[in-house]
């Protein structure tokens, strides 16, 4: 299928910027976020964490706190062990021999990093809550702890005893490996870069929080969470505290931000739950912010080798990569998998003949990685880039002609990539061309050549990286094959109730995607009605039983064609309806004015409210068909969806600080059809800036005992405003031939690119002083100590 | 994230201040505008026993001209001090480094009194009255006392001031229009400078060319080896290469000693350049 | 301690423990939960509020020291522009909340409040900054959704100062 078939008939209404229907409440303090909700009798839990990386727990006095005004219990794991029905899920055993300790809501003997919860306090209030946790007293024994992954991944100190080894799998996808050795064998030029990822912290503005409120007589639970996967805590509640799933109702109310870290389910969750059937009375709990950069997950975390081989001209014929990715203390829901996520795409945007990728995972006493923002797809996409730049300094060609030297041609697609993907659509030359133009970069060359003449000390550097991200994760099938547990569908129900107005219900859950307007777009542009009459509702498992939520930019990709595809059976119904009423053919009748009419008889027509009522009055319906007005569907994908772009920012480095300052930005992106082009801005805004934040200014440091050093918003430097640049955004437009809508997604685009963009710049700006790289973040103090070496080392040379 | 609890006792003068701090001894802490202190309670990495709030002593915040010198009452919140014409004509190196403390929040609770009393080195307000020669004002039991700046800062977060004083007033020379540069050196605009230093030049502050650090120790410095470089009529870069003299900076998260020294040259050097040295 | 606040126009009067931080005061015995707590080191800005007109972050005031103090939050926010009525949701809005709507400046909208009353604040003391000037203005609130794109276009476009081609696109 080409482009052209597929955009023929653009529907009205989609690819309006239409403002959110989401925003008043938000804007005027109506929403309500977990902590927002009043639960009268509730109870405050607190967290006792431990303050070592690696101990051993002995006694824990805990009469102090229990002598603390308003503290009603103190809580042990020793005291909770015999109510667990199972130890906390990890749905991703990426091999069958994948070695894990069994993890545990409340550490019982032994506490593996600093944060693991050793006790719980509960209270009457948050701030009695807080008094007990710092009055309960624990007898800890101080192991050695382990936070390099090289040193860990030699089994110096096991953390895990019962597993001997800190490794906990090497997962392998070679499917030609002679191949591979014949290319590097045979290559003209041959590069190899060790790139490390920094650990960093989510910061999703909002806190996790969780309150559990049970029916003590009725046997049911209904839990509130921050979280972005309502219905997989739901059956994880199920599982670990050993409810009957069909007792437990999840709600994600608003939910601020969750960037991966809230695709989890959580110690606190499990022990909310688990002590309010305990207690029988509500329970609840708002995490801190430093509390945060301990308890909910990191992302990133990552050792990278890769080679590349290439023959006279640059062009590529091998890529062969080789990971230590860090696990942290524990697995957590999909923690050993994210290197996965990134493993088929470390050829990137370029037509790779061989491929090679090998992963092994290992533990460290530090806080569980996991999931965050582009989860695996930042890593391969940061790590090809800056190689293809070394390429092109080993060849002698500019960065932007090593690359269309090497992309995939547009006449290519569907393109079947040396690493078992099909990449359904792409044309990746227009978004470098429209990208450079954005920054005008012959101009922003010369003027670096003009100021490294003169000898200027602010330097000029330009980065480019382009990036293809596999996304809308689906299909099940292929998650089977990398041992996922879940499948990748996605539900969506629409009704058209007797008063007319549209009723959406998504398994998406969305937390600042904006999904009710989108989808309510979608409908909307089908049915012919106005999106403010298109209700949608979500996030709460009374009301939306089935889902597979919201990660992986997979919401519009599998939920948003679920939407689309469940509109199309309502307007299937209707149809039926209406040729019956009005005694004509399905076929005589078409789509008009928020209704159906025969066609050339506009006289003779239904409005889409009549046809509903008709439908729920079900006097005069025709033969067996039910008196409803209800379109229902799973969509399952056949494919992902490979979304794609070209990214390029200038910065001006300041020599004698090593300060350096994104000045220019912009981002040429294809997502296919967009749906409401602003929320894809807005999408792509926030991903860049939280991309350019692992290059600049992020980084969750651990000292050798295994000591977050920077766990508050003081010392880990998220940025605001005043750091960065306005970005200059456009897009082209190829098509998904793979699902009806031609979308694809564009939540973590942004951060998937944006990361090695800023680092080729810098380290563009860096190349008359030699420099080839830099650390992560580039911190002024790097880049000055870089430039530094870079001279010791050329004066030492001359 | 919450505090541990304390007394509250709100002084409605300074003497009453005064009396509280001398009933309470060491148990109590002064509370202006909290933003040195309520932060480091809610971390509970301070508990004290008793708080005296003087917030709401409306007489200790001021800004007046006399006799050559501008006194600015101790509870000016920095906003006011970036804000007063008075300051920007009289003292405008004053009103720039106010302007840059922490976030318009920050300022407008923040005090320039709160700031010199908590001693941090990584404030930006002492390093300029260091550069500036100026005197503070403190009363206790046994009634007022002046120190001078260069006095006040006696270790980290130690000041001159006793357990039973109230910094009420600061006295700066009116250098009006005398040449000055200010260069403050962050990740973020928000952030506490990784190094910074204030720079007041020409006949209108007394003692001569005054160079204030911050973040150069364990408190606020005058860069004493620039200062005399400068009255013997170094240039600004030669003057400069003396910043880190008889400096101990430290090593932390956000930079190294190393490289702190040679912040303070390029800044100081900055600085004094932005002067018109 | 008791303590007697004016909270977006009404005197509110409680009984207080001296450690209760105005945010929880606000939030947990006033019920005006529009007002995030996003840190605990007064770094995020999302608990902003106005004290007598300015911004404070409401995480670093006692409520002792806010007695006797007129506080706006954001619930109260709409109202001091005179927007009320039964027209639409989004004409019923403060001229800066209504631009952060139209120029899409909040998606997950944990920060927004604070991010507003931030803005309000700086376009009082500021009516037209430059967008350096909003940058620098905004400092001390952080958001992690919008890359501060179109807040810093919301803020613009509530001053008159987005040029006009730019309002609409």
């Amino acid at each position: 299928m080409t482009a052209a078939e597929v955009t023929e008939a653009p529907a009205a209404g989609l690819g309006t910027r239409l403002p959110r229907k989401e925003d008043a409440p938000l804007l005027t303090g109506e929403s309500r976020f977990v902590d927002d909700l009043a639960i009268p009798g509730a109870l405050w839990l607190g967290m006792v964490r431990s303050p070592f990386a690696h101990a051993r727990i002995g006694g824990i006095d805990t009469s102090a706190a229990l002598a603390v005004p308003g503290v009603r219990h103190v809580f042990t794991g020793a005291d909770l062990r015999d109510g667990w029905a199972a130890a906390m899920p990890c749905a991703w055993p990426v091999t069958e021999d994948m070695k894990a300790a069994d993890h545990w809501p409340v550490a019982d003997g032994k506490a593996c990093y600093v944060g693991d919860i050793v006790a719980v306090v509960v209270a009457d209030s948050r701030y009695a809550a807080a008094d007990g946790v710092d009055a309960v007293v624990v007898d800890y024994d101080p192991l050695e702890a382990v936070v390099d992954l090289e040193d860990a991944a030699g089994d110096r100190v096991v953390i895990h005893d019962a597993l001997g080894t800190n490794q906990s799998y090497t997962w392998t996808l070679a499917p030609d490996p002679d191949a591979v050795e014949r290319a590097f064998e045979e290559a003209a030029h041959v590069v190899g870069e060790r790139y490390v990822q920094q650990r960093l912290i989510p910061v999703a503005m909002e806190p996790r929080g969780v309150a559990a409120v049970p029916s003590v007589y009725g046997g049911d639970l209904t839990v509130y969470s921050a979280t972005q996967i309502p219905h997989i805590l739901k059956v994880m509640i199920a599982a670990t505290c050993g409810v009957p799933e069909s007792k437990v109702r999840v709600i994600a109310p608003s939910v601020g931000g969750g960037f991966g870290s809230k695709l989890n389910v959580y110690a606190e969750e499990f022990i909310a739950v688990a002590l309010a059937r305990r207690l029988g009375v509500p329970t609840r709990w708002t995490e801190g912010r430093s509390e945060n950069a301990v308890a909910t997950i990191q992302g990133r975390g990552q050792i990278q080798d890769i080679e590349l081989a290439a023959d006279a001209d640059g062009k590529l014929t091998a890529v062969r990569v080789r990971l230590l990715a860090d696990m942290g203390a524990y697995m957590q829901l999909v923690t050993p998998g994210i290197p996965l996520l990134g493993a088929f795409l470390y050829g990137g945007v370029y037509d790779v003949p061989a491929y090679s990728f090998e992963c092994t995972g290992v533990f460290t006493t530090k806080t569980p990685t996991d999931a965050y923002r582009g989860a695996g797809r930042p890593e391969a996409t940061y790590a090809i880039e800056r190689a293809m730049e070394s390429l092109a300094r080993e060849v002698g060609v500019d960065a932007a002609e090593i690359r269309r030297r090497n992309y995939i041609p547009a006449d290519r697609f569907p393109y079947d990539s040396a690493s078992g993907l099909t990449y359904d659509s792409g044309n990746y030359g227009p978004t470098l061309d429209r990208a450079l133009e954005l920054v005008g970069y012959d101009d922003r060359r010369a003027e670096q050549q003009r100021r490294r003449d003169a000898g200027d000390t602010k330097h000029l550097g330009i980065g480019i990286a382009t990036y293809v991200e596999m996304c809308g994760l689906a299909p099940s099938r292929v998650l089977a094959s990398l041992n996922y547990a879940a499948g990748g569908w996605e539900a969506a129900t629409v009704r058209v109730l007797p008063t007319g107005t549209v009723q959406v219900v998504s398994g998406t859950t969305p937390h600042g995607q904006g999904h009710e307007t989108s989808w309510s777009q979608i409908v909307a542009d089908k049915l012919g009605v106005d999106p403010a009459s298109v209700e949608v509702l979500h996030s709460d498992t009374a009301v939306s039983a089935i889902g597979m939520d919201t990660y992986g930019s997979r919401s519009l990709a599998v939920g948003g064609v679920a939407v689309d595809m469940a509109t199309d059976q309502v307007i299937e119904r209707a149809r039926r309806i209406a040729a019956h009423q009005l005694e004509c053919a399905e076929d005589d009748l078409e789509l008009a004015d928020g209704g159906l009419r025969v066609k050339g008889t506009p006289t003779k027509a239904m409005t889409l409210q009549e046809v509903a009522f008709e439908a729920f009055s079900a006097h005069n319906l025709p033969d067996g068909l039910e008196p409803n007005l209800v379109g229902q569907v799973t969509y399952d994908p056949p494919n992902f969806v490979f979304p794609f772009g070209t990214h390029v920012a200038v910065v001006e480095i300041d020599e004698e600080t090593g300060m350096v300052e994104l000045v220019d930005y912009a981002a040429v992106d294809d997502c296919g059809v967009q749906v409401n082009p602003m929320i894809v801005e807005g999408q792509l805004h926030g991903g860049i800036v939280q991309g350019a934040a692992q290059a600049l200014w992020e980084e969750a440091v651990y000292d050798d005992d295994g000591q977050l050093r920077n766990p508050s918003l003081t010392d880990y430097c998220v940025p605001s405003a005043a750091e960065v640049p306005s970005i200059k955004l456009d897009h082209t437009e190829t098509p998904s031939p793979t699902n009806p809508l031609g979308v694809k997604g564009i939540g973590e685009a942004g951060t998937i690119v944006s990361t090695p963009t800023v680092v080729n710049a810098i380290v563009d700006a860096l190349a008359p002083f030699g420099v080839t790289d830099i650390t992560m973040p580039a911190t002024p103090e790097r880049v000055w100590s870089a430039i530094g070496e870079a001279r010791s080392a050329q004066e030492g040379a001359s | 994230m919450i505090p541990a609890a304390f007394d509250y006792q709100r002084a409605a003068s300074v003497d009453e201040a005064v009396g509280l701090l001398g009933e309470h001894g060491d148990d109590a802490k002064l509370l202006a505008g909290g933003h040195s202190l309520l932060p480091l309670m809610r971390l509970r990495l301070a508990a004290p026993a008793v708080l005296v709030d003087i917030g709401r002593l409306e007489d200790l915040s001021y800004v007046r001209s006399a006799d050559g010198q501008v006194r600015i009452g101790a509870l000016c919140r920095h906003h006011d001090l970036a804000t007063s014409d008075e300051v920007r004509e009289q003292v405008p190196l004053l009103a720039h480094v106010a302007g840059q403390i922490g976030d318009p929040q920050v300022r407008h609770r923040g005090t320039i009194g709160g700031s010199i009393a908590h001693g941090d080195p990584a404030s930006d307000l002492p390093a300029a009255l260091l550069a500036l020669r100026s005197t503070l004002v403190a009363r206790g039991p046994g009634g007022e006392r002046e120190i001078p700046a260069d006095e006040m800062f006696t270790g980290f977060l130690e000041t001159a001031l006793g357990p039973d004083e109230v910094l009420t007033e600061i006295r700066v020379p009116a250098v009006g229009s005398a040449p000055w540069g200010f260069q403050k050196f962050v990740r973020r605009a928000q952030d506490w400078a990784i190094v910074g230093a204030a720079a007041v030049l020409g006949n209108g502050n007394s003692g001569g060319p005054g160079v204030g650090l911050v973040n150069m120790g364990a408190t606020p410095l005058r860069a004493a080896g620039v200062e005399e470089a400068l009255r013997g009529g170094a240039s600004p870069g030669d003057a400069a290469a003396r910043a880190d003299e008889g400096t101990e900076p430290t090593d932390d998260l956000n930079a190294s000693a190393e490289y702190r020294r040679h912040l303070a040259r390029v800044l100081v050097r900055r600085a004094l350049e932005s002067a018109g040295a | 301690m008791n303590i007697s606040l004016s909270v977006n126009g009404q005197e509110r009067s409680a009984d207080v423990e001296p450690r209760t931080l105005l945010v929880h005061h606000l939030r947990d015995d006033l019920g005006l939960t529009g007002t995030n707590i996003g840190c605990d080191t007064s770094s995020c800005g999302a608990c902003t509020v106005l004290m007598d007109g300015e911004s404070v972050k409401s995480c670093t005031v006692l409520a002792v020291q806010a007695d006797g103090h007129d506080i706006l939050t954001i619930e109260g926010l709409a109202a001091t522009a005179g927007a009320t009525g039964d027209g639409a949701a989004e004409d019923r809005l403060h001229p800066v909340q209504r631009a952060f709507h139209e120029q899409h400046g909040l998606q997950c909208g944990y920060c927004t409040p604070g991010m507003v009353m931030a803005a309000v604040s700086l376009l009082a003391e500021n009516p037209h900054p430059t967008e350096t000037e909003v940058r620098l203005g905004l400092e001390g609130n952080l958001c992690r959704c919008t890359g501060y794109h179109n807040i810093v276009r919301a803020v613009l476009a509530a001053a008159g100062e987005l040029p006009a081609e730019e309002v609409s696109a």
